[in-house]
């Protein structure tokens, strides 16, 4: 689905793919950094004990996330200079794409990257011979993991829509709304291999967000009514 | 951003042929990206790189020796509106050279991964003539660097001696070199291709069959690159060949040389374009002097040029067709076919404001494609695919380094449009590419797999 999403809407505009592709580096260096902590912790501490391990896990993977919305927050800010200088090379005066389509993109960005990074090897295993979950451990890995997969790229998207938002109006508790969901969907995470209470807390949120997304869009019951019944 | 390229420089062939001049086509002066980029060709003659340019860019083989220019990239400075324009159309010309990169980069992404020869080790070539077998990591430190700088003085060398034959107009000589080179690349590392891609999936070919298709692709390519043909065909013929040369780069290079040569390619490269005496430039700077029209074998074009002299309104469809007419007076060679431009790759050109197609000698910038070299097209693509080559991370870190050598193409064509001269297209991303293949490997993998293994997703 994300794929399509970038098929359908994205890949028209060059500008839109550069940012996007911006977007994906932007997650990536973040991921690098966060990751680059973590890996000092590991080093530091001792391997063998197993809690502790869980625990530099925990906060290696909060503190990622942390990461990512201050990356998130340095692209915003990144575009937003961008468009002033679109806006002063243009014509007509207008900028030749909106502070909201690039929220949009620079959340696909974010959200297809980290897609990526968490799907890629794990489908690259699946083509080669096995079987899940042969050691006691779910036999549902890649579904879950797919579904998961996609409700993170999904939700980057979201998100991306959301802060963008909420910094443009200044409204500090869009961000931290955004930020607090993040957190949860990885806390939620931690609940695995117990699908159910990772998977449907995190559609619900996912659902939560999109509604959400849309309104501020300046969407309503009456466009969605008008574009699921086809009407001109 | 529109880069021009008016001097394409320097191939790089493995062998003795260097191509990388290209003569300035039109008055205003392209900004070419060279990328100077010396491939050694292995055991056969040396096959000619194309830098990364805009232009095409034919890939001699010669002996051994290859040298890659990159074109610089001129912009030509106009008027403060065509400059707006050209900024303005800038997105598209990136997307315009993205799209050629992604292509060469999957091929041989997708080549080492299922094709076993290219990752075996038999053997390397005579520019590298230090083993990197050896147990100890200081001599295999030295060994690497050592093999670097022959490669490296190699590549000078060849670039220095198309610079003086471009100087001294043999240019016979030179595009006789190029159409040898090219001729190598085309059929023999055709056939070993196919013969390897044949082998791994099992499927038996005759020889007659195999001669057929490899004659056909070849003298196809032949005319395609240096005569004229429809701008899908000759790009995607570029492409072919670049993916080509890195496969044969990344199997004949030893793995720390192939690294420390990336990164002294990336810092000559800056050198060559940027100094005063620098090879490349004085290359470029000849060629435009000259207005001449570009080797067309060397550099990757986006926007279609035919070397006519007449001029013919282009009015095909889509975009508007911008031609540069050659004045007879100048006797410039080149126009550009905006049309075919705007009927490849991704977008066609959005018509452009109210511009009337004059006679004049002007060359409408944002008709002109970006040109990128050959030799950049190459080492992205060595430098991608060694990372899906040999990292443990595979997939992950082949993506990082994609993404990482895509923004650092952005960030060069950015440069070239606040700079309008040319620039050289290798740094900026193979240190982009560099710096993110190590972390990846070594910091996010571990990470990475951790999280994996616990379902946790950041």
């Amino acid at each position: 689905p994300a794929l399509g999403l970038f098929l359908f809407t994205i890949a028209r505009d060059p500008l839109r793919i550069i940012i996007l592709i911006a977007g994906a580096f932007f997650w990536l260096v973040s991921l690098l950094l966060s990751s680059l902590i973590w890996f000092i912790a590991v080093k530091a501490s001792n391997p063998l004990d197993e809690p502790l391990q869980k625990g530099l896990l925990i906060f290696g993977v909060m503190f990622s996330v942390l990461l990512q919305e201050a990356f998130r927050f340095l692209y915003y800010k990144l575009l937003r200079k961008a468009i002033e200088g679109l806006v002063a090379l243009s014509e007509d005066g207008c900028s030749p794409i909106s502070i909201q389509q690039m929220a949009y993109v620079a959340g696909v960005g974010f959200g297809l990257m980290s897609g990526a990074f968490s799907m890629i090897n794990l489908l690259a295993d699946t083509l080669g011979p096995g079987t899940v979950g042969i050691h006691g451990d779910s036999q549902l890995y890649f579904l879950t993991s797919a579904f998961m997969t996609m409700v993170l790229i999904f939700l980057h998207t979201f998100w991306g829509i959301l802060f963008f938002h909420g910094c443009e109006h200044q409204h500090w508790w869009e961000i931290t709304a955004v930020i607090v969901m993040h957190l949860a969907v990885s806390g939620l995470t931690f609940c695995n291999p117990l699908y159910m209470g990772s998977l449907v807390p995190s559609y619900l949120l996912m659902a939560t967000a999109a509604t959400w997304a849309y309104l501020l869009s300046g969407g309503s019951a009456q466009n969605l009514q008008r574009f699921l019944l086809c009407k001109s | 951003m529109i880069t021009f390229m008016n001097n394409s420089d320097s191939e790089e062939e493995p062998c003795n042929e260097r191509t990388s001049l290209m003569s300035a086509e039109s008055p205003p002066v392209p900004s070419y990206q060279d990328g100077l980029q010396a491939s050694q060709a292995g055991e056969v003659q040396a096959h000619r790189k194309r830098r990364t340019g805009s232009s095409r860019s034919p890939n001699n083989i010669a002996d051994g020796d290859m040298s890659d220019s990159g074109v610089p990239v001129r912009e030509s400075t106009l008027e403060n509106e065509e400059e707006e324009l050209t900024l303005k159309y800038g997105a598209k010309h990136v997307i315009m050279l993205f799209v050629p990169v992604t292509l060469c980069m999957i091929v041989v992404v997708a080549t080492i991964k299922s094709v076993r020869f290219y990752t075996e080790k038999n053997g390397q070539l005579i520019y590298t003539p230090f083993s990197e077998d050896t147990p100890s990591v200081g001599q295999r430190l030295l060994n690497s660097v050592l093999n670097t700088i022959i490669m490296i003085s190699v590549i000078v060398v060849m670039t220095v001696f198309l610079v003086l034959l471009y100087k001294y107009r043999c240019y016979k000589f030179i595009h006789g070199w190029l159409i040898l080179s090219s001729l190598m690349l085309l059929f023999l590392f055709t056939y070993i291709y196919l013969g390897e891609v044949l082998k791994t999936y099992n499927v038996a070919m005759d020889y007659p069959t195999l001669f057929l298709i490899i004659w056909n692709f070849g003298a196809v390519g032949m005319i395609c690159i240096h005569w004229k043909g429809p701008l899908q065909l000759q790009q995607a013929y570029l492409i072919m060949i670049s993916a080509l040369m890195a496969l044969v780069f990344i199997k004949y290079l030893p793995e720390w040389s192939a690294w420390v040569i990336l990164g002294a390619i990336s810092i000559y490269d800056l050198m060559a374009v940027l100094c005063p005496k620098g090879p490349l430039r004085m290359l470029v700077e000849t060629a435009q002097e000259r207005n001449e029209p570009i080797f067309p074998a060397l550099i990757y074009s986006s926007a279609m040029m035919w070397t006519v002299g007449m001029a013919k309104p282009d009015t095909a469809a889509g975009g508007p067709s911008q031609q540069t007419w050659d004045a007879a007076e100048d006797g410039r060679e080149n126009n550009r076919s905006p049309s075919h431009a705007d009927s490849q790759m991704l977008e066609t050109r959005s018509p452009a404001p109210t511009r009337p197609i004059t006679s004049f000698e002007e060359l409408e910038e944002e008709e002109r494609g970006v040109k990128l070299g050959l030799g950049d097209f190459i080492f992205y693509s060595v430098l991608v695919g060694k990372a899906a080559a040999t990292a443990s991370g595979d997939w992950n870190t082949t993506l990082a380094c994609f993404v990482a050598i895509l923004i650092g193409l952005c960030l060069t064509l950015l440069l070239l449009a606040v700079f309008k001269k040319a620039l050289p297209a290798l740094p900026i991303s193979i240190t982009f590419g560099l710096v993110f293949y190590f972390s990846t490997d070594n910091l996010v993998r571990p990470f990475m797999d951790t999280l994996a293994s616990h379902q946790l997703y950041i």
